[in-house]
């Protein structure tokens, strides 16, 4: 999943500043689950925002506040048409693709972001996210014994440890394990070590310029799912 | 023919000895100069860092330009933390058309630990796939296969960990750097020479030559410090308490004796083909290691 983190509360209020009618628009997939801007989420912000203003001066908005399921698609932001007519700005809680999507379907209306995109990751424990996957175009997860170097090494080098490794934790980061002492030693314990003696060649950066765009090769139109 | 001063020295069986100038930050050189002037006749080859700890400094390509410009035998020190293939080799040609003819290919340390943290980390390559890139240029095709018009030749070296904690990956990476076209590796800092003896009974199948890394200590603190902070240095307990069992102030002269013994012990049970003397910012104290120890290329009368 995206994993995000809610921008602080002065920088958003910087960011609503020009504008007095303002939706606060949560989402209701990665974002609900990280805590970062799902309805829970929404709604604290909406009363922080409220608080901050009566201190404040010269400030005089008002909060609409809603969730959607996903901002990232089209079809979902149909049913806010009327919504956005009413006001002068979106506060999306969704993730950078969100914001893009909202700003694309309602050319406008300005889109402000109030997260911090952070990366694809999996959730360690309650509250703590690590980064998994680096979206790199190129998985070699099955040379590396599910374990991507890409994204856990802070090199992201291809062919063994760097010497920066110590008690199998990385230069950058004591609290940080070393990728490839983890790739070692799974790769032992599946008896696949020699997928660690070979040559990795440098990496093809060509799935990278940016913006990518992905084509599917499945023929949608014709499949057999009728669920 | 060799190509270059240092490999047909690489190939004499004589026991080696290199040294490294960390250039200054700024752009007077005549600090580094000094050093060059100072060292350039005492040992086999000077290496020049490239932005040791990933602090930005004066390159090594241009401490390299300076050692020839001062008629020494440069080893140009390329990391693939700052530049991605492109800039490499055009380093690299560069290098080669002003005579320097020795590489050390590493992948550097992390950002982080430097004093650029912002800065955009490259390694678009590993230092594998970089002795692997200048063995490609060597053939007359660069790294995306086309021509080149004058092919570059170097004498290629790495570095290795014998007393990494974790040794296996690392020998797995040792492998695979001697498979790529290494012909010299100059090693991570060795202070248990046991550990050296183990590495070298492994080592010994490749030909290779290994010069032990010998990073000379100024006191306790400082091992303490490289331990904590350095990437690359395991200074042993044992090492440290030696350090903390002399008076205030005689710390550096300790770090340097701990150094010629290494030096003198390595030399005499020929443990490996040579040492590369790191002294960490403190250059001057070479030659008065290089004499106490026995080694090193004399000084013509």
């Amino acid at each position: 999943m995206i994993v995000a983190e809610q921008k602080p509360l002065d920088e958003i209020r910087r960011t609503i500043a020009p504008y007095e009618k303002i939706l606060i628009l949560g989402c209701g997939t990665c974002m609900t689950v990280c805590n970062a801007g799902g309805e829970k989420e929404v709604s604290v912000l909406h009363s922080a925002l409220k608080v901050a203003q009566t201190r404040g001066r010269n400030e005089a908005h008002s909060f609409l506040e809603y969730t959607v399921k996903r901002q990232c698609e089209f079809e979902f932001l149909d049913m806010l048409v009327d919504k956005v007519k009413e006001v002068d700005a979106i506060l999306s809680l969704g993730c950078g693709v969100g914001v893009q999507v909202l700003a694309e379907r309602f050319s406008d209306t300005p889109t402000l972001p109030g997260v911090n995109t952070s990366f694809m990751g999996a959730s360690k424990e309650w509250g703590v996210w690590d980064e998994r996957c680096a979206a790199c175009g190129e998985c070699r997860l099955a040379e590396t014994a599910g374990i991507c170097p890409i994204t856990r090494c802070a090199k992201g080098i291809l062919n063994g440890p760097c010497a920066g490794s110590k008690n199998g934790k990385c230069e950058v980061n004591k609290d940080t394990d070393c990728a490839w002492i983890l790739i070692y030693e799974r790769l032992e314990r599946l008896g696949q070590l020699e997928k660690m003696r070979r040559y990795y060649p440098p990496r093809n950066f060509c799935p990278i310029p940016r913006p990518r765009r992905l084509v599917s090769k499945v023929d949608i139109n014709l499949g057999g799912n009728d669920g | 023919m060799a190509k270059s001063l240092f490999e047909e020295k690489l190939n004499s069986g004589k026991f080696l000895v290199t040294t490294e100038i960390g250039p200054s930050k700024g752009a007077d050189t005549s600090e580094i100069v000094h050093h060059i002037e100072l060292l350039k006749d005492k040992v086999d080859a000077l290496n020049v860092t490239d932005h040791q700890s990933s602090v930005m400094r004066f390159p090594s390509l241009g401490g390299c330009l300076l050692i020839k410009e001062h008629g020494g035998e440069p080893i140009l020190q390329m990391t693939t933390r700052d530049r991605n293939r492109l800039a490499l080799q055009a380093d690299l040609l560069l290098a080669y058309s002003r005579g320097i003819r020795n590489v050390l290919c590493l992948t550097g340390d992390a950002i982080e630990v430097g004093d650029h943290k912002e800065a955009k980390p490259v390694f678009d390559l590993d230092s594998v796939q970089l002795i692997r890139m200048v063995r490609t240029m060597e053939s007359g095709k660069d790294l995306a296969g086309h021509d080149l018009n004058g092919a570059p030749e170097f004498c290629l070296g790495a570095t290795v960990h014998p007393a990494a904690d974790f040794i296996e990956p690392q020998l797995i990476k040792f492998d695979k750097k001697v498979a790529a076209g290494t012909q010299f590796f100059q090693t991570q800092g060795i202070y248990d020479l046991d550990c050296l003896r183990r590495f070298m009974q492994y080592a010994r199948q490749f030909n290779v030559k290994i010069l032990a890394g010998i990073i000379v200590l100024a006191s306790a603190r400082m091992a303490r410090y490289m331990n904590d902070n350095v990437p690359g240095v395991i200074v042993p307990q044992a090492t440290i308490n030696e350090l903390s069992s002399v008076e205030k102030g005689k710390g550096l002269q300790k770090g340097i004796e701990i150094a010629v013994q290494l030096i003198k012990t390595i030399k005499e049970e020929n443990l490996c083909h040579g040492v590369h003397i790191m002294a960490v910012g403190r250059e001057n104290i070479v030659p008065e290691i290089l004499e106490a120890a026995g080694v090193g290329v004399s000084v013509p009368a």
